[in-house]
């Protein structure tokens, strides 16, 4: 085979060097009325046929940053800072030639709406084909004939009719399957997963997910998957950053994030997922909201809805801690132990719950009334 | 499609039917009586019930009206009575005059106005967006017929480039709109009526426009490395259901509408005939012009649902 005689290039560059490499990404979004800072100084590596789960609660500049890696905002009203280098371009300051190049053949994204994702005015096949024949210029038979494989690929039944079939004869999740033909026309490098099963049925769901996880696999992309929920990440993750208002509070491996977590906002959120509880015990909910990503304060972004806050975190964002295994938070009360991070909630009130004893009450009153 | 097509055009069918009850009910209900028109204020009670009966005009309305009814539908639409000539040919020759130009402003106003709404929704808020907002504000507010007096008295009396009024020489027979000659009595008119839709066209094709760019799936086209002319490419075929649905109702408005341009150029229309049908009480003819009008827009709108249906294949499900 060819493959077999030509030099491998990926193992040719030296293990260091990710495939994909953000540092200090910034992206904020200016008009008349005010500047929202919706991502503050992102920094991540990607290596090549890694996943990487970006969690985060909506408005926590998640989606923005997957965006971002493609320049899909609109030119005008953004300022983007920062590098965001993918493969051997810096996709902030490629030219727009070469930026059309790259959206869909090396890096392609998926979105999280099947329903208006898709034009409606041509077929399946047709949307499939453009984007073949765009960047990789086949002519019309031989387009459509790859289009056909993609679907194939993607498992979608009876292809042949779905290639001629419109975005609104189809159901919800083969319209996503249609929409990962798409984005996997081109064979990408990076595929940009934004909540792409957030709008299916559990079912179809969970189909998506391993199907995107196999082909992911088998093409040897690396891919970076938006999700807010954890269930999902710890499915499909080798790799886990939690955002919160524009920056990576927590980055680890999915084991390390999942089941060791550090930072209180992810030691929340996961408190605050359905698991084995009895029925009677109430969930867990975080108090309080995201920051107004117009006016955020000076310290950590997390301090208004964090049960541990102390003084110090008024004062400035807290840096970042990392260990031997490359698990990083963004915590004064987070340290290192040996190798490892540990956090350290000694200061914590009798009980040592993750929310404020206040905001505690309030909700155990609020669903008292509700019950 | 053809199932879709065929049903529609089924469905016109009783509506056809029902422009002409409305055709032949409006005359009627319509003051003034046409025989003493006709006759001269010395002529007899007699010779009134005679011309009457010569006419038809005795016999019960419902009987009138399935007796013009029965002709209508064989091409004959009666006579004149001022004129005593054959109203389908009169009516068709004037309703060719008036369509011809009426389509030709229209599909100008429709070319023009899909380049300026797609120019305003790419520059939005710039100053190329101003300037054509601005042109489409003048063609929406600037009544026709002043248009058509202010264009006369600049190209016709000042610079004479054009001629004022009529359709020349020849007038309305063997007129040729391929000779120049002939066509250039055509060209103020034309532009007197494509003005009005190429300012209403020009706002709504911006609007859709912008609209359609703000969806997600263009944001998809973008994602897949398409250009921004091929984004567009996508977003106006987006538009063209609206924007045909638009071009139907203005065509349908001139040539329904077009009475005051063809009054300022004398231009041998439907609408200059309508108003001479009305001030001399000529049923006949007046049912006649109404009901080619009627017909024609209900056909225009005919052809824009096909139309319609073929861009968006969402719509012949429902």
């Amino acid at each position: 085979m060819n493959d077999m005689t030509t030099p491998n290039l990926s193992g040719s560059q030296p293990l260091a060097t990710p495939f994909v490499s953000v540092k200090d990404l910034r992206v904020r979004f200016v008009s008349r009325e005010a500047t929202v800072r919706a991502v503050n100084g992102v920094t991540f590596d990607l290596a090549r046929g890694e996943v990487l789960c970006v969690i985060g609660e909506s408005g926590s500049g998640k989606s923005v940053m997957m965006r971002s890696l493609l320049r899909l905002h609109p030119k005008k009203r953004t300022v983007i800072e920062g590098s965001m280098q993918v493969g051997e371009h810096d996709i902030g300051t490629v030219s727009d030639r070469v930026l059309s190049k790259l959206r869909g053949s090396t890096i392609s994204m998926i979105f999280q709406e099947p329903m208006t994702a898709l034009d409606p005015l041509y077929t399946i096949g047709d949307q499939i084909a453009e984007t073949v024949r765009r960047h990789e210029g086949l002519g019309r038979e031989a387009a459509w004939a790859r289009a056909l494989e993609l679907l194939e690929l993607v498992r979608v039944p009876s292809p042949e009719r779905r290639l001629k079939a419109y975005p609104h004869e189809l159901s919800g999740g083969l319209r996503q399957r249609a929409m990962i033909a798409v984005a996997l026309s081109c064979r990408p490098s990076l595929l940009l997963a934004d909540e792409p099963t957030t709008a299916l049925d559990a079912s179809v769901q969970i189909q998506v997910l391993v199907l995107l996880r196999r082909l992911q696999r088998e093409m040897d992309m690396s891919m970076i998957f938006v999700t807010h929920d954890l269930g999902v990440a710890a499915q499909i993750a080798d790799k886990v950053a939690v955002m919160y208002a524009g920056r990576i509070i927590e980055y680890g491996s999915v084991g390390d994030v999942l089941n060791r977590p550090q930072h209180p906002y992810t030691q929340a959120m996961l408190a605050s997922t359905v698991k084995d509880q009895e029925r009677v015990v109430p969930l867990e909910a975080i108090a309080g909201s995201p920051p107004d990503l117009r006016a955020l304060p000076e310290g950590c972004s997390f301090l208004p809805r964090c049960a541990y806050a102390e003084p110090e975190c008024a004062v400035a964002m807290p840096s970042e801690t990392v260990d031997a295994s490359r698990h990083m938070a963004r915590c004064y009360r987070v340290g290192l132990e040996g190798k490892r991070l540990a956090f350290n909630g000694s200061a914590l009130p009798p009980g040592g719950r993750a929310t404020p004893a206040p905001m505690a009450a309030e909700r155990a009153e609020m669903l008292g009334r509700s019950a | 499609m053809w199932l879709y097509a065929l049903r529609r055009i089924i469905l016109t069918i009783p509506i056809l039917f029902g422009v002409t009850v409305i055709c032949f009910a409006l005359v009627q209900i319509a003051p003034g009586d046409p025989i003493q028109n006709l006759l001269s204020p010395t002529a007899s009670q007699a010779d009134a019930e005679r011309l009457r009966a010569a006419y038809g005009l005795d016999k019960p309305l419902p009987v009138q009206y399935v007796i013009w009814l029965g002709k209508v539908l064989v091409g004959d639409m009666g006579m004149s009575i001022a004129n005593n000539t054959p109203v389908t040919g009169e009516v068709l020759r004037a309703f060719t005059n008036t369509i011809v130009i009426a389509m030709i402003a229209v599909v100008i106003a429709f070319i023009l106005s899909t380049i300026f709404g797609v120019a305003a929704a790419y520059r939005s808020g710039g100053l190329v967006d101003k300037a054509i907002t601005a042109v489409a504000v003048f063609g929406i507010s600037v009544p026709t017929f002043w248009l058509g007096v202010i264009l006369v008295i600049i190209f016709a009396v000042n610079l004479s480039w054009l001629p004022a009024t009529g359709m020349g020489a020849g007038g309305s027979k063997g007129f040729d709109y391929l000779s120049w000659s002939d066509f250039r009595f055509a060209v103020m008119p034309i532009i007197a009526l494509a003005l009005p839709p190429l300012g209403i066209m020009t706002r709504t094709t911006r609007s859709s426009l912008s609209e359609i760019l703000n969806q997600d799936f263009v944001q998809t086209l973008r994602a897949k490395g398409l250009s921004e002319f091929e984004v567009m490419v996508h977003a106006v075929r987006n538009i063209m259901p609206a924007a045909v649905a638009m071009l139907g109702l203005q065509l349908g408005y001139l040539i329904g509408g077009s009475v005051l341009v063809e009054t300022v150029f004398t231009w041998p229309g439907t609408g200059y005939l309508l108003n001479k049908a009305i001030l001399t009480r000529d049923i006949p003819l007046l049912q006649g012009t109404i009901l080619v009008l009627a017909t024609a827009f209900v056909l225009i709108n005919l052809v824009v649902d096909l139309a319609q249906s073929l861009i968006d294949p969402r719509i012949k499900r429902s």
